[in-house]
């Protein structure tokens, strides 16, 4: 035993309050992020204080490592966070941690991603699964350069929530027009990245003003929400909207006459009965079953960890994607993206990766086209290698029929990271915009060759042409497009007029 | 309604409960999600198994991501013989009721070389009988992935720690030099030596733990509820004194008193809590006002600051 275990048995006390009422939320995914000297770790930490996250004997390593506690006699926050050696020798996050809080109404998985420039990687990393976005500024410096960068990448990762916290407000004496500068200056930034949530709140992380607790007496002139308010009511990414994707990640075969195929749910929702194409072979059959350990489902929803049972001998392994018939995601050789480059090495133009999206792992070459400046947002040509983290737009080509949804439309079918086939290291993050346009598929006879015809059909009679192998196969030179009787009139209309 | 999959040999029927709530849902959801993309990208996966909550818990999850399929990969205890009497017969129990593959292995040069906790500090006999040890059996069954129940939540340095944590051909862990892991994409290409250990409860409290454990009905080892049982206060934490290898220092003796454990590692390095609580209901009810973190009651972790993070590059999981 050692000379540290100094703490004396531990007792809990005796039930002194009711249960907490059983949450009845996901959990909401956030990220922190902001310059290097904001505070993000102070304000995690004081979260994780004033919700209770953190114990006692948790406060007592803290103590002890510290030998120190601020002026307000609290632990050194930052300590929670930093939790590797290199971390807590240099003062500084290098990568990022996860954390855990609750409240009676909701629980909380934070990702704290580093502040220094050369980690932005990593705020990419966090930001990738985060539902809102906390920005830092310090009150007295307003909005900094890498305030804007993280808040131009989170924005780029489809993070569509944004809180501002303005802290330190308390060093400039609560100064209700600097916030009012501040925050100002940042929603027209944030507008123009197309974020349109976004709550800006005054406050001191290392006092706990407007964080958990409301500061009313010190800032009378603030009538918002405090952070954790904000938080509570954040929505969560919910991804039922759209059409019904499964990618398959193993064929289940437990015996002579089941055959399942396992996955999560990436997007809309499914029953039996229902009809799927099965991608990117285009087969096309009806689900029979939806299986779990627990009950045959009647139905499945995007985030489902589900077994579906077809109705048919088809040939289906894992990388596919079963969809809905009447709503497809794009097939192709060919599409761009935006992407965020990971490693020393950075993306060479021209190189084979491995793309693995989803379930499905495929050879790619990637293109460069531009690169992000920071600094300005603007978009400059840029056809050379994209070095660490470097955010560019590329041309991403395929040997085989690649399967992808706008990231936009689908955070799981859209994303994807490209994984260097010496290294197998992880190189970047990607986020698909578009099938190309000048190659391939429904766009090929656009500049004017080939005839198109545009039928107009009852729901019924199309979902039966669509059924048929005749057509499955040829489905990636087809668009479809789902309206009211209305609507389609309007179309039609239209279309003649511009004739 | 029940499970109407014909012609299979489903051997175990699946149990009608009322749903999840939303948040344990989503938990359980992203630990099947794991489990399915190990079993799919590596060749010879197995599951860590330590008998403790978080493993019965994993365990439940393994079974219900393979099903109707039986866990298509074997378990593996480390076994450091100073384990709990109940552990292990809750361990074998477990395994014949669930028609497991279990894997048993224990560092032989503990009987040879004598290396007990009270011979050697918890230090050198952790790093010899479970990180060593560990090293050993995934050498020995060329495992290139290994499941583990760690959750992030439970201390600074695995707060850092991948879904997918790679390590290299001896096992070491490179926490500076993390691969990225975005959205649910996870990187599983390794080169021949490599290894993955993989947490699908990376996300998960130990109020989620419980409270999932309450949702599922998942037996656990009991010592986990409160008896009146015998103790010895050694080191400022109760030691369970029922194993006749504990033997009692100067100015020691057994006491009893209702007690329980928060976790189960080695009962010479695993101090219990006073406690009332026998009922999972009170057990979470008493967690949900704790002022302590459960791995309190651990002495490996508190050897030194950033003691796990030591470890856990030496290849202990």
């Amino acid at each position: 035993m050692t000379a540290h275990a100094q703490t004396a048995s531990a007792t809990i006390l005796p039930l002194a309050e009711p249960l907490k009422a059983v949450r009845d939320t996901r959990p909401l995914r956030l990220i922190t992020c902001g310059s290097v000297d904001d505070g993000k770790s102070t304000l995690i930490g004081r979260l994780l204080w004033d919700t209770k996250a953190v114990k006692e004997d948790q406060a007592a390593t803290l103590a002890r490592d510290s030998g120190q506690q601020n002026d307000l006699g609290l632990p050194d926050f930052a300590l929670l966070l930093d939790g590797l050696q290199a971390e807590r020798e240099q003062g500084i996050t290098i990568d990022v941690a996860y954390r855990y809080f609750s409240t009676d109404r909701r629980s909380f998985i934070v990702a704290d991603t580093p502040g220094h420039e050369q980690y932005t990687r990593n705020m990419a990393t966090g930001a990738s699964t985060a539902d809102l976005a906390v920005l830092l500024a310090d009150a007295r410096a307003g909005l900094l350069e890498q305030t804007r960068r993280h808040a131009t990448i989170a924005a780029l990762m489809g993070i569509r929530q944004f809180v501002l916290a303005v802290n330190k407000i308390d060093l400039v004496n609560y100064d209700k027009a600097i916030f009012e500068r501040i925050s100002h200056e940042f929603r027209e930034f944030a507008l123009s990245l197309g974020v349109r949530q976004i709550t800006a709140i005054p406050m001191s992380a290392l006092k706990g003003e407007n964080v958990v607790y409301s500061a009313e007496a010190a800032m009378p002139w603030y009538d918002g929400p405090t952070l954790i308010e904000t938080l509570e009511l954040a929505t969560v990414r919910s991804g039922q909207a759209g059409g019904f994707r499964l990618p398959v990640q193993r064929v289940s075969r437990p015996g002579e006459g089941f055959r399942g195929y396992q996955g999560t749910v990436a997007g809309g929702s499914i029953k039996p009965g229902d009809s799927v194409a099965i991608l990117p072979s285009g087969t096309v059959a009806n689900v029979k079953q939806i299986v779990t350990f627990d009950l045959v489902r009647n139905a499945a929803v995007a985030g489902d960890a589900i077994t579906l049972v077809l109705d048919r001998q088809v040939d289906v392994s894992r990388g596919d994607i079963i969809v809905s018939i009447d709503s497809q995601p794009m097939t192709g050789h060919h599409f761009d993206a935006q992407l965020v480059s990971l490693q020393p090495g950075g993306i060479e133009p021209g190189k084979r990766y491995w793309l693995k999206s989803g379930s499905r792992r495929q050879r790619v070459t990637v293109e460069p086209v531009s690169q992000l400046e920071l600094a300005t947002g603007k978009w400059l040509p840029h056809a050379s290698t994209l070095s660490m983290n470097a955010i560019g737009k590329v041309r991403l080509s395929f040997e085989e029929l690649a399967v992808f949804d706008p990231y936009e439309q689908n955070r799981s079918t859209g994303a994807f990271i490209l994984i260097d086939p010496d290294t197998l290291n992880t190189v970047a993050g990607g986020m698909i915009t578009a099938k190309r346009g000048d190659v391939g598929g429904i766009h090929r006879s656009q500049g004017g060759e080939g005839q198109r015809v545009v039928l107009s059909l009852p729901a019924d009679l199309a979902e039966q042409i669509m059924a048929s192998e005749l057509f499955s196969n040829r489905r990636d030179e087809a668009e479809i497009r789902r309206m009211t009787a209305k609507q389609a009139a309007e179309f039609f209309s239209n279309a003649a007029s511009d004739i | 309604m029940p499970l109407s999959v014909q012609e299979t040999d489903v051997k175990t029927p699946p149990v009608s409960r009322p749903p999840l709530d939303p948040h344990l849902k989503a938990l359980e959801n992203e630990a099947i999600h794991i489990f399915r993309e190990v079993a799919a990208e590596f060749e010879k996966p197995v599951m860590l198994y330590s008998i403790g909550k978080d493993s019965s818990v994993l365990l439940h999850l393994a079974r219900k991501a393979f099903y109707p399929g039986r866990v298509p990969f074997p378990l593996l205890h480390v076994d450091t013989t100073w384990k709990f009497r109940e552990m292990i017969e809750f361990r074998d129990e477990i395994a014949a009721k669930y028609d497991l593959d279990l894997v048993v292995h224990t560092n032989p040069r503990g009987a040879a070389e004598g290396i007990t906790p009270f011979s050697h500090g918890s230090a050198i006999y952790t790093d010899i009988m479970k990180t060593e040890a560990l090293k050993q059996a995934l050498d020995a069954g060329g495992y290139d992935a290994a499941f583990g129940g760690a959750r992030r939540d439970e201390e600074a340095s695995r707060a850092k720690e991948r879904i997918y944590s790679f390590r290299t051909p001896d096992h070491k862990w490179d926490p500076r030099n993390q691969r990225p892991e975005l959205w649910n994409v996870y990187n599983g290409m390794i080169k021949k030596g490599e290894s993955v250990r993989a947490f699908p409860l990376s996300n998960w409290t130990e109020v989620d733990i419980w409270r999932y454990i309450q949702a599922e009905d998942i037996p656990l080892v009991p010592l986990y509820y409160a008896a009146e049982r015998p103790y010895v206060e050694r080191d400022g934490m109760m030691i369970l004194a029922e194993d006749p290898r504990l033997r009692l220092l100067s100015g020691e003796t057994v006491q009893r008193g209702m007690i329980r454990f928060r976790t189960l590692g080695c009962f010479p390095l695993t101090g219990a809590i006073r406690s009332h609580a026998t009922t999972l209901e009170e057990v979470i009810a008493e967690l949900e006002i704790a002022t302590v973190s459960e791995r309190q009651g651990r002495a490996i972790d508190r050897d030194q600051s950033g003691s796990m993070e030591k470890k856990k590059r030496e290849g202990y999981f």
